[in-house]
């Protein structure tokens, strides 16, 4: 299935080379490796990507509003990723397992996060957002490309129990230089894991270009381990869940590891830290806005007589009950008392920090006397 | 009772603890047909098969990563890293994923991680064969850090670090991977002195040695030797770096009012530089000379000619008891 993948690294003309469905202009494009996958999504089925899209663009916009405003330490935007994310997630089945970087808020959105899960890492209320078994996703993921090797781990207990399962993990263009990532890739291959490798190639990694990652199509190394690729446009929600459903079908069928790297582009800042201008012209943000991944899907459902402006209003006036019921999660959460600190390093009791609990324990209580 | 070797306690135990629970899976480099450059997974394949005895491609992080996303999914795995200095590759999923996880998911990802290390020197091996790191483990919360210093509590130790659902860094010396002691097989877990314990070696009421691993054996013998010249050492094994027992630790100093605690790695910001400093805390009034350490020097292991003069031995030993017992040595040297 891997595509033939011209070495170039020219960022303008590699997309014309990845595979799509839907063209920028919301046309529908024939694509035989793909169409197969997608045979099924009616009309009604695109309405819902479309709402989950501009849904995730919503919570994306409370979370740097809620940074702006003093309520969280941080946030990592995916504005431009949501086809990608929402894509290759809403192709997911309900046991498979995720291990996300950072930056999928949209894949933790479809696999049903709760308003609060959004922000509590981000707040530093605790250090993962949510609760991995409910929501079957591994906590996001800061170290980068670590996560890969987890996913990889989790899906060879898979193999071992004959599960029907798939363990998928996401990373970014910028990963791929870690070593991690390419032992990952190694270990996947060795032991044929049921295991997806979804590389958001977003163009840029903080300020670095990709082509300072790799001078070849990222796609194009997985098969180089033996692992077959698909390089898709990103900004194709279409494109993305079909190379998604091979990806998944193919490990699900036992014929071991898959890898897709999605083409996108990250419009806002690498986080609310960063500050884009420095690095990146306008010129190409402007470019990469007339792909942008929700008007495409919009364009292309009103082609097609599909999309009533009724239905917008309603996708928005849910996308912003959602962002109130994530502003009053976060404004909602109580901050842990002083011990809580010592909560949950170890499974079992440990000498040492009970010891160091006790000391701060007595040295907190020291000021309720005085008062 | 069964006289066996350390190695060989070590494969017994990692047997009994692959018996009695599927869910534990060995990943390491050679660990199948080899059965481990030491030997110590040697029949385990035989008996459990490829998918629980997993031989690996040669990446360290890689393995213990993928132990990390097996642990995810509820196994037990025991990684074997297969010398010391080769541990560093893993250091950030060791220290930055398997001792965080739980913290990060307040309990509901679990890190039953078992890493085994050939550790530390004495045995005339190549670069990088002869590290002592367990400094940087013990920094680091959310670890838990075992040295076994001999067969009975190699075996039972390892099979306690497995049931643990802590991660635990577990240290064995592989220059006793050939000593060899009296192990009871067939002693029940629920029985053994837990994880986290000191053992006293060997009791005396002049000063206390502190030590663990392979260093056990040279205390002993230098409580030997100091026995010849009639003083009475208490050694004690700390078995576990992390927690430290400073119960324990400090019944001993009370008794004894002196204190020299010795171990092979480096010593800026080591071990024993803790160890003195709880010490201090805890028994200021009882102490009768300030506490010494002996350690290896804070150089790159040395090349194996010159180990030796790294190494602390008895004679090592020897002076710094004479030092916190204020007797001549080699500061003072022989007319003080
Ligand atoms: C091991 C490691 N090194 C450096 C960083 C700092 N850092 C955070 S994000 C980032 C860029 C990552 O780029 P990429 O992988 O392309 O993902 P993106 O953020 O674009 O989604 C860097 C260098 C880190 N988090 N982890």
């Amino acid at each position: 299935m891997s595509p033939q993948i011209t070495p170039i690294a020219d960022t303008a003309q590699d997309l014309e080379l990845s595979e799509r469905i839907l063209a920028p202009d919301g046309s529908r494009i024939a694509n035989p490796r793909l169409d197969a996958f997608v045979a099924d999504v009616d009309a009604e089925q695109l309405r819902a990507l479309h709402r989950d899209m501009v849904i995730l663009r919503r919570i994306d916009a409370e979370g740097v509003a809620l940074q702006r405003q003093g309520q969280l330490g941080l946030w990592a935007p995916c504005q431009g990723q949501e086809a990608t994310q929402i894509g290759t997630a809403r192709a997911l089945a309900p046991q498979d397992y995720v291990f996300p970087s950072y930056r999928e808020t949209g894949v933790i959105y479809a696999r049903g996060a709760q308003p609060g899960d959004y922000v509590r890492m981000w707040r530093g209320e605790e250090g993962a957002g949510h609760d991995p078994e409910a929501l079957r996703v591994a906590p996001l993921q800061i170290i980068i490309g670590a996560q890969t090797l987890h996913a990889v781990g989790y899906a060879l207990g898979i193999r071992h129990e004959g599960a029907d399962e798939v363990a998928v993990t996401y990373f970014g263009d910028g990963a791929t230089s870690q070593g991690d990532v390419n032992e990952a890739m190694i270990f996947a291959s060795s032991y044929q894991a049921p295991v997806v490798f979804v590389c958001q190639n977003n163009h840029w990694a903080i300020s670095e270009p990709v082509a300072v990652q790799s001078q070849f199509p990222i796609a194009g190394r997985a098969p180089g381990f033996g692992i077959p690729s698909l390089r898709v446009d990103g900004n194709d929600v279409l494109a993305c869940m079909a190379a998604m459903r091979w990806a998944l079908d193919h490990a699900r069928s036992g014929k071991g590891p898959a890898y897709i790297e999605a083409v996108t582009y990250r419009m806002g800042p690498h986080t609310t830290a960063d500050d884009p201008t420095r690095y990146r012209d306008d010129a190409e943000l402007e470019s990469w806005r007339r792909r942008d991944p929700i008007a495409r899907l919009e364009q292309h459902l009103r082609n097609a007589g599909e999309l009533a402006d009724t239905h917008v209003a309603e996708t928005q006036a849910a996308a912003d009950a959602v962002a109130k019921d994530m502003r009053a999660a976060c404004l909602g959460m109580v901050t842990r008392p002083p011990l809580a600190v010592f909560d949950g390093v170890y499974a079992e009791p440990h000498t040492g920090l009970e010891r160091q609990r006790d000391e701060y324990a007595a040295y907190l209580a020291s000021f309720e006397v005085e008062a | 009772m069964t006289e066996m070797t350390l190695g060989k306690a070590l494969g017994a135990g990692l047997r009994q603890a692959m018996r009695d629970d599927e869910k534990v899976v060995l990943l390491g480099e050679d660990i199948g047909k080899l059965g481990g450059v030491f030997r110590i997974t040697d029949g385990l394949l035989d008996e459990f098969g490829a998918s629980r005895v997993v031989d690996t491609p040669l990446a360290e992080s890689g393995i213990v990563g993928m132990a990390v996303g097996l642990a995810f999914r509820g196994y037990r795995p025991v990684v074997e890293i297969q010398f010391d200095g080769f541990v560093y590759p893993a250091f950030d999923q060791i220290v930055a994923q398997v001792a965080k996880l739980h913290y990060r998911t307040q309990g509901r990802a679990k890190m039953p991680i078992t890493i085994r290390i050939p550790w530390a020197g004495g045995i005339g091996a190549a670069e990088h064969h002869s590290e002592s790191p367990e400094a940087y483990f013990v920094h680091t919360a959310g670890l838990r850090v075992v040295a076994v210093s001999n067969p009975e509590d190699a075996y039972r130790s390892l099979r306690q670090a497995i049931a643990s659902d802590d991660p635990v860094i577990f240290f064995e010396p592989k220059r006793l991977y050939h000593h060899k002691g009296e192990v009871d097989l067939a002693a029940p877990l629920a029985d053994a002195s837990p994880m986290g314990l000191a053992r006293v070696m060997r009791t005396g009421t002049d000063a206390t040695l502190i030590t663990y691993g392979a260093m056990v054996s040279t205390a002993l013998q230098a409580a030997d030797a100091a026995e010849d010249e009639g003083i009475s050492l208490e050694v004690i094994d700390l078995r576990s770096l992390s927690p430290i027992d400073y119960d324990s630790v400090a019944a001993s100093v009370r008794k004894t009012g002196r204190v020299v605690v010795a171990h092979e790695a480096s010593r800026e910001a080591g071990v024993a530089a803790e160890v003195i400093a709880s010490i201090t805390e805890r028994c200021f009034e009882y102490l009768e000379s300030a506490p010494l350490r002996v350690t290896g020097h804070d150089i790159p292991y040395p090349p194996a000619k010159l180990e030796k003069y790294h190494l602390p031995d008895l004679d090592r030993l020897l002076d710094a008891v004479d030092r916190v017992l204020d007797r001549p040595n080699s500061l003072t040297g022989a007319d003080a």
